[in-house]
């Protein structure tokens, strides 16, 4: 505008006016060119080198790097017991959380001292889990735990789920040690919140699987490693959420203590503890999910517990005996989820209620707590209610259905889902793996950097660069690879279901009631769980691994998408309406390109959750980095390869994250 | 840029008038944002700039610059200015929730700059209280634990707050609410709790930081007046912050009129419509309804020989508005009198050219 207005002298007025409105979008079409252009260049030197400096390696094969963390896992193995950072440190931290684990598992799940049977048999477990649930939530989530626990016992499980539920409440107990008081400390304090941030960031970006290889080498394999692990991972969210929850109390409320002369223990005590204990809540329950999930998973390092069942059950393919171990623990998950939710919004529910109950509350906590108390005495003391009766006939009724299933969807279904696969596989993954994989290092390397400097600027670059270095310095390039072209199509296919699924939630409110709760009800699964059924249908390949991860991480990127969207001011939609847009129009011109930062953000996260699904489907024969890394955990000598091939995963996974989230950055400004 | 104080004949019972001890004495207050603010009021360079120029040179924003009023007992003393001005940020300096950078701030004597953290809290304990706009009800309290909240920080028995709690709520009239949840009250009812903390602790000095601009417009009016009745009731020195002109002329005994962080003026009502002191201030009392505002002093002329002196009297501080009729009425133009002392004369002529908004700006 100022630019015509400074020139009112030159002719042609009409054709002066266009340019400056046209820089910027000149601008974005040149990014996108600039992209196209890289693509093109790889295409065509691929073409002419192709095979030529891949850096494969076969699978037994090993680089000096690997055989140097071999050596090093031996040796530490060897001094374990007399290094003093070990024998003072290390292993005193093994100790405490191995003898929780153990102290737990006496309660519970496996037989204690000159006993038999835990401490607590089934009955006393059931009669506490539907008093705890009643006391801190409500009936109706109480009648579920009973419910749950005792489908567990039908299913043949008992012990198995007790083990799970072990370890999940000792890591909880650890992780919230740490994690309340960080997170009120990251909440009061800015400079805290800088420091924690980029660690928290750091651990909630790297896959489940990659803490599992360096613990064992500290911790050994087993419960404490487990533990240790779990704690990691599920530490995070109950810090972020804790301190968004001390931050977001409101700035005024806060001032006004301060201004009737709160000291800051007041203020902490009266005002922000009280006013973010619903939101902290919701933190201990994503710390419980998240702990259950890297319980499970943990059984790759020899946890006990339901996990362990599925990982032997997937690893001979037995899909009903696998289903019936996942069912478990879509049981376990529900209960802890529904009790937790349910606690985080009971006070404000029996306040607003005015039940007439409430006041006889104390007296029906303590009853409650005197037939749970009898419940358990009798567990401990008599065998019937110590053992879980039957011979869990349901489990295995459960298991024969679901190979029933199998069978039959492998006979009739065959065509259906096999061609599904191979349309995938050959017209999609195949092809782009070829490329990626066929092509030399320093080409795709190249060309990865190329495209993160044109869509994250040259910070993302220099990330992208020190990536790239070092997953050639791992030695696993070339499964690395492999793993990126899963990671990419299955990411691709997510944002595909997560834009059509976002959009049409985001703009219907009816949709959105009916979908968001099954989406709610997916993300709280263990990743391990959505093997399962996939293996049923398309057997041990890569494509299994492919599908659980977009099954897995669609439900995050639609939430996101659909929120971006709905986000989208009203009054914008109404006057993109009133000025004649259709409704194909107001999708693509007005909701979409003002939801492009859910949009990146939503690719941000479905390839974080993509690459740790991708790795886990190593267990059922997607290969590449995941298969190494499951190798690493269950044969000596190809261990380092697997630490190897795990630090490769962290580094794809900070590669994606870094260029999305520069990406993110640049379009949101 | 210095601040005006309006010359005009004083009048009333104001402040300077009868002089008694100011409840707080504030003395060229600096508030400014960011690195090396410190250095910005004793630079006789920095603190002559205008904002921009500062924010430019510096990078520190001057929220409050060089300010010095006071405020006497039960007065409600109005700081009025647009949003940015910094009046807001004036009155967390009062009692230091914002820490002021230069000047000082004197309440009952005591420079509260120099006051210890302990001290502090002692005094936002005991002698101060503070309405918000935004209230900062705690949600998760029923309204009568909202009101005894400054007693508890206090460190008073149970039984002993919530009689004095139960007290206000009433005095605020929200009887029969004293069980409810904040968020079951409409935004009216929640500033009167608002209200009441602040009366709970039986404060000298209440500070209100824009109490009503979140609120309806006939809510406004009805909250205004309940201050007013309070004010009528417990008599407490006020310090009243808000944007609303007609705000500050219904509560406020004087008004300070801030823009940019600097004092343009400050005076009574009649002062601010009467005699502008800018361009600025003269832009904003512009749609004042003057007859509402000015008193008879400001449209009197000095009575010539000509003038019959035998017409009715009245005071110079009657209010345009309710001397309209009388003077109307009256055959003769009317003595405007004070102690006996013929000030001047208004006549129809003055009187018409108010209330019928023919007089050019003053």
């Amino acid at each position: 505008m100022t630019v015509a207005m400074e020139k009112p002298e030159t002719s042609g007025e009409a054709k002066q006016a266009p340019p400056p409105p046209t820089a910027a979008p000149v601008r974005r079409i040149s990014r996108s060119m600039v992209v196209g252009a890289i693509l093109v260049v790889w295409l065509v030197l691929f073409a002419v080198l192709r095979g030529k400096q891949t850096l494969s390696l076969a699978a037994a094969d090993l680089t000096d790097l690997h055989r140097w963390l071999n050596d090093v896992n031996d040796s530490i193995g060897a001094n374990r017991n007399s290094n003093p950072l070990f024998l003072y440190f290390f292993n005193e931290i093994r100790l405490v959380i191995d003898n929780l684990v153990t102290f737990v598992q006496d309660l519970i799940s496996q037989p204690s001292g000159d006993r038999p049977v835990p401490q607590i048999g089934w009955l006393g477990v059931v009669g506490l889990a539907g008093y705890v649930s009643w006391a801190v939530a409500n009936w109706r989530v109480a009648l579920l735990a009973v419910a749950g626990f005792t489908f567990l016992g039908l299913q043949g499980l008992w012990q198995e789920s007790m083990d799970t539920l072990s370890l999940t409440l000792s890591a909880v107990l650890v992780a919230l040690l740490f994690a309340l008081p960080l997170g009120v400390w990251a909440g009061l304090s800015a400079r805290a919140n800088r420091i924690v941030t980029p660690f928290l960031d750091f651990m909630q970006t790297m896959p489940t699987f990659v803490y599992l290889a360096p613990l064992t080498l500290f911790f050994l394999i087993g419960g404490a490693s487990a533990t240790i692990a779990t704690v990691i991972y599920a530490a995070p969210p109950a810090i972020r959420i804790t301190a968004h929850a001390i931050r977001s109390v409101p700035a005024t409320t806060v001032e006004a203590a301060a201004s009737m002369g709160a000291t800051r223990r007041q203020s902490l005590l009266k005002v922000l503890l009280p006013m973010s204990k619903r939101t902290v809540v919701m933190g201990v329950n994503q710390t419980i999910m998240a702990a259950l999930a890297m319980v499970t998973i943990a059984a790759l390092i020899d946890a006990p517990g339901l996990g362990k069942t599925v990982v032997q059950a997937l690893q001979s393919l037995d899909v009903g005996t696998a289903f019936n171990a996942g069912l478990a623990i879509v049981v376990l998950a529900i209960v802890l989820d529904r009790v937790t939710t349910a606690a985080s919004g009971r006070a404000e529910a029996a306040r607003r209620s005015g039940n007439p109950l409430l006041k006889w509350r104390r007296q029906l906590l303590v009853a409650g707590g005197a037939v749970a108390a009898v419940l358990v005495y009798l567990s401990h003391t008599y065998l019937w209610a110590a053992e879980f009766p039957g011979d869990g006939g349901t489990g295995s009724t459960i298991a024969k259905a679901a190979d029933n299933v199998t069978t039959w969807a492998q006979d009739h279904l065959s065509g259906l889902t096999n061609g599904f696969r191979d349309v995938i596989t050959n017209g999609l993954l195949n092809p782009f793996q070829t490329l990626l994989t066929d092509s030399p290092w320093w080409l795709v390397g190249a060309a990865l950097i190329g495209i993160a400097v044109v869509l994250g600027g040259w910070r993302a670059g220099i990330t992208t660069a020190v990536c790239v270095g070092l997953l050639v310095a791992t030695g696993v390039w070339s499964d690395g690879m492999t793993t990126l072209a899963s990671t990419v199509v299955a990411t691709v296919l997510v944002m595909l279901l997560g834009v059509v699924f976002g959009v049409w939630m985001g703009r219907s409110a009816l949709v959105d009631r009916l979908l968001r709760p099954t989406l709610d009800a997916a993300q709280v699964m263990p990743p391990f769980v959505y093997l399962v059924p996939f293996l049923a249908l398309f057997g041990a390949t890569r494509f299994t691994a492919i599908v659980a991860a977009i099954v897995y991480a669609a439900p995050v990127a639609i939430k996101i998408i659909a929120d971006g969207v709905r986000t989208v001011p009203a009054t914008t939609v109404e006057a993109a309406t009133s000025t004649g847009c259709n409704t194909w129009q107001i999708i693509t011109k007005v909701q979409l390109p003002m939801a492009r930062s859910a949009l990146t953000l939503a690719t941000n996260q479905g390839l974080i959750y993509v690459l740790s699904m991708v790795v886990v489907g190593g267990l059922v024969g997607a290969g590449a980095l995941g298969y190494d890394v499951v190798a690493g955990f269950s044969q000596g000598q190809l261990y380092g390869k697997g630490l190897a091939a795990g630090l490769a995963i962290v580094l794809l996974g900070v590669m994606f994250d870094r260029i999305t989230q520069a990406a993110a950055r640049r379009t949101s400004n | 840029m210095t601040p005006t104080q309006t010359e005009v004949p004083p009048r009333r019972g104001t402040p300077e008038d009868a002089a008694p001890t100011p409840v707080i004495s504030v003395r060229g207050l600096w508030k400014v944002f960011g690195p090396k603010a410190d250095q910005v009021p004793d630079s006789e360079e920095l603190s002559g700039l205008t904002r921009r120029e500062l924010m430019d040179r510096t990078g520190c924003t001057a929220a409050v610059r060089d300010v010095s009023f006071d405020v006497a007992p039960g007065e409600v003393f109005v700081v009025m200015g647009l949003s940015g001005s910094g009046k807001s940020t004036l009155v967390r300096c009062l009692t230091r929730l914002i820490e002021p950078t230069a000047g000082e701030i004197v309440f009952e004597g005591e420079d509260i700059r120099d006051a210890d953290e302990k001290r502090l809290r002692e005094l936002r304990r005991s002698k101060f209280s503070m309405v918000f706009q935004h209230f900062g009800l705690l949600p998760h309290r029923r309204v009568v634990d909202n009101v005894a909240f400054g007693l508890e920080i206090r460190g008073l028995g149970r039984a002993e707050r919530m009689r004095r709690a139960l007290e206000v709520v009433e005095l605020v009239g929200l009887s029969g609410y004293e069980n409810s949840y904040p968020d079951q009250l409409s935004g009216g009812m929640q500033q009167r709790v608002g209200l009441a903390r602040a009366l709970a602790g039986d404060p000298d000095v209440l500070l209100f930081d824009e109490p009503f601009s979140a609120l309806d417009p006939l809510i406004r009016r009805d909250m205004q007046n309940e201050v007013i009745r309070l004010h009528h009731e417990v008599g407490k020195t006020m310090v009243f912050i808000t944007h609303d002109l007609s705000e500050a002329l219904k509560l406020g005994d004087r008004i300070l009129i801030m823009r940019d962080g600097r004092t343009v003026q400050c005076g009574t009502g009649d002062e601010l419509v009467g005699a502008p002191a800018d361009d600025y201030v003269r832009d904003f009392v512009k749609d004042v309804p003057r007859g509402d505002v000015l008193t008879l002093r400001w449209i009197m002329r000095p009575a010539t020989p000509e003038d019959p002196l035998d017409g009715p009297e009245l005071g110079p501080d009657v209010v345009v508005k309710e001397a309209t009729r009388a003077v109307l009425a009256a055959e003769k133009p009317v003595k405007v009198v004070e102690n006996g002392e013929l000030l001047g004369i208004v006549g129809d002529e003055e009187i018409l050219a108010v209330v019928a908004g023919q007089e050019g700006d003053a």
